[in-house]
């Protein structure tokens, strides 16, 4: 984007509109085919109605183009940002652009309120809202990543700083209990992002950010995927079930991520996804073209 | 396992005959309210205010909808449920003192709650998370709005609703709650979760 006619502001705000709608209309392709193995293989009755109401629910938003849960939630970006884009002052002020826009034309759910006042500014934004999270790499492309994250999920996240001493069997620990204590709050199926090290606010950023990642990946390192699986397996022998009504889907995955920690401290963190795991990303090219990376779907 | 299909004002003899995992469609005027809206009903019933709507025999709905203005016409847009157990702290009162015959949420409510509806007269019927446009096609008209100082997902929307469900009855007015239930057997599973992964308890 070192073309100097380029408005980038411009591009930024219509991506970046973009990627909310896509978010919040269209579930990707591996949330969807993950729901639609757990309807095949749920057992109980009362999990697998719940099960097809989402299904039909999923079906019905793309065919009218409306969002697909009324909490259109919380509004995050992640930019990835080129090193060598010019103008990235700007990318904020157009992502602040963007989320009123897509408040008022999707239209979205208010979502942001004054915590002193308890006044919803009625257009998704207000301090620090839309928050966005900045990273620095080589290059000359911009790639914009939505989450649009439910409250009811959000609930339920848990930070801890566990006893070093009792190592990984301590941190299974803490996430099955997070999994019991969350019960039929979070939406469940829900998806698990967990991690630690670090320090008690990287813990949960890391974990927050693997929910980005899709359920069909797991991690590269052996020992950390054989983790996921584990966890993933006992969380569903729970039998909270689909909206905690009972049955054996009370997780999708579950993704792990760490950072390298204080002798002295083990922090760790859970992050709950509702099974309307809403994401998108697309990347904005040095010539100002436009690939959208998780939505074939136009909007 | 029966399906009901009721229409508001619904009396207490006919929620009474509901059992928990019979399912319920619901015909009439639903209202929706969250936290705020429960603090504020309860204020003025303790301040002998009116509230907007008289709720006897209506239904209750955890609900902070997505709507727009067509011209001088609400639209509901998506309307799923929210999260129950938030109005615990409100709902037993609110049972008692307006009546409502139907409380439609997720998640679930706690013993307070489900206690005032065997005492009362209510059910809880549990309505899947995040199907908004499942529930937005039953609402065939936003009869008008209250409170819409609170915000859009706090006001009360009174929606005016046709076979609105599946709703689970997940508590009866009988005592039962199948989420009580679930929980139950979860604290159970949990040991044996706790030995596979090689934990003490």
């Amino acid at each position: 984007m070192r073309d100097k006619t380029l408005d980038i502001a411009k591009i930024v705000e219509d991506v970046g509109f973009n990627i909310v709608k896509q978010a919040v209309i269209y579930l990707p392709e591996d949330v969807k085919q993950a729901l639609k193995k757990a309807y095949a293989e749920e057992t109980s009755d009362a999990g697998k109605t719940q099960l097809k109401a989402i299904l039909d629910n999923i079906e019905l938003a793309e065919k009218s183009k409306a969002p697909i849960c009324q909490d259109t939630g919380t509004i995050i970006f992640y930019v990835k940002a080129g090193s060598k884009v010019k103008d990235l002052d700007k990318v904020e002020q157009a992502l602040v652009n963007a989320t009123r826009r897509a408040t008022k034309e999707i239209p979205l759910r208010p979502n942001a309120v004054d915590p002193f006042t308890q006044k919803n500014s009625g257009d998704n934004t207000g301090r620090y809202i839309p928050f966005l999270h900045w990273e620095i790499v080589a290059g000359e492309e911009l790639e914009l990543t939505v989450m649009t994250k439910g409250g009811g999920s959000e609930n339920v996240c848990v930070t801890g700083m566990l006893v070093p001493g009792e190592g990984i069997k301590g941190l299974k620990k803490f996430v099955i209990d997070a999994v019991i204590r969350a019960g039929s709050n979070p939406c469940p199926p829900t998806i698990l992002g967990v991690a630690m090290g670090g320090g008690s606010d990287v813990s949960m950023k890391l974990a927050k950010k693997t929910l980005l990642k899709p359920l069909d990946e797991p991690n590269p390192n052996p020992e950390i995927a054989k983790l996921e699986k584990e966890i993933f397996e006992a969380a569903n022998m729970t039998g909270i079930g689909p909206m905690g009504l009972g049955g054996k889907t009370t997780v999708l995955g579950v993704h792990i991520d760490f950072a390298y920690r204080h002798p002295a401290s083990f922090p760790a963190a859970v992050a709950f996804n509702c099974w309307a795991a809403r994401r998108a990303s697309a990347r904005i090219n040095a010539d100002g073209t436009v690939e959208y990376l998780t939505h074939k779907v136009k909007v | 396992m029966a399906v009901y299909k009721l229409k508001t004002p619904i009396s207490e003899d006919e929620i009474r005959k509901l059992k928990v995992n019979d399912v319920l469609y619901m015909t009439g005027t639903i209202v929706t309210a969250r936290d705020q809206a429960h603090k504020r009903a309860l204020e003025y019933f303790k301040e002998g205010k009116q509230l907007p709507i008289n709720l006897e025999g209506l239904a209750v709905f955890h609900c902070g909808p997505v709507v727009s203005k067509e011209g001088e016409k609400w639209v509901a847009v998506a309307a799923g449920p929210t999260t129950s157990t938030r109005m615990d702290i409100f709902e037993d009162e609110f049972i008692k003192n307006f009546k409502v015959r139907v409380v439609i949420g997720k998640g679930g409510m706690g013993k307070k709650t489900t206690d005032a509806m065997a005492k009362y007269g209510a059910v809880y019927g549990a309505f899947t998370g995040g199907a908004a446009i499942l529930a937005a096609k039953a609402i065939k008209n936003v009869k008008s709005v209250e409170w819409l100082d609170l915000g859009t997902p706090e006001a009360l929307w009174i929606f005016e609703v046709e076979e609105f469900g599946p709703l689970a009855v997940a508590i009866d007015s009988h005592g039962n709650n199948i989420f009580m239930d679930v929980q139950k057997k979860v604290e159970e599973n949990k040991q044996k979760i706790y030995q596979k992964l090689g934990l003490s308890p």
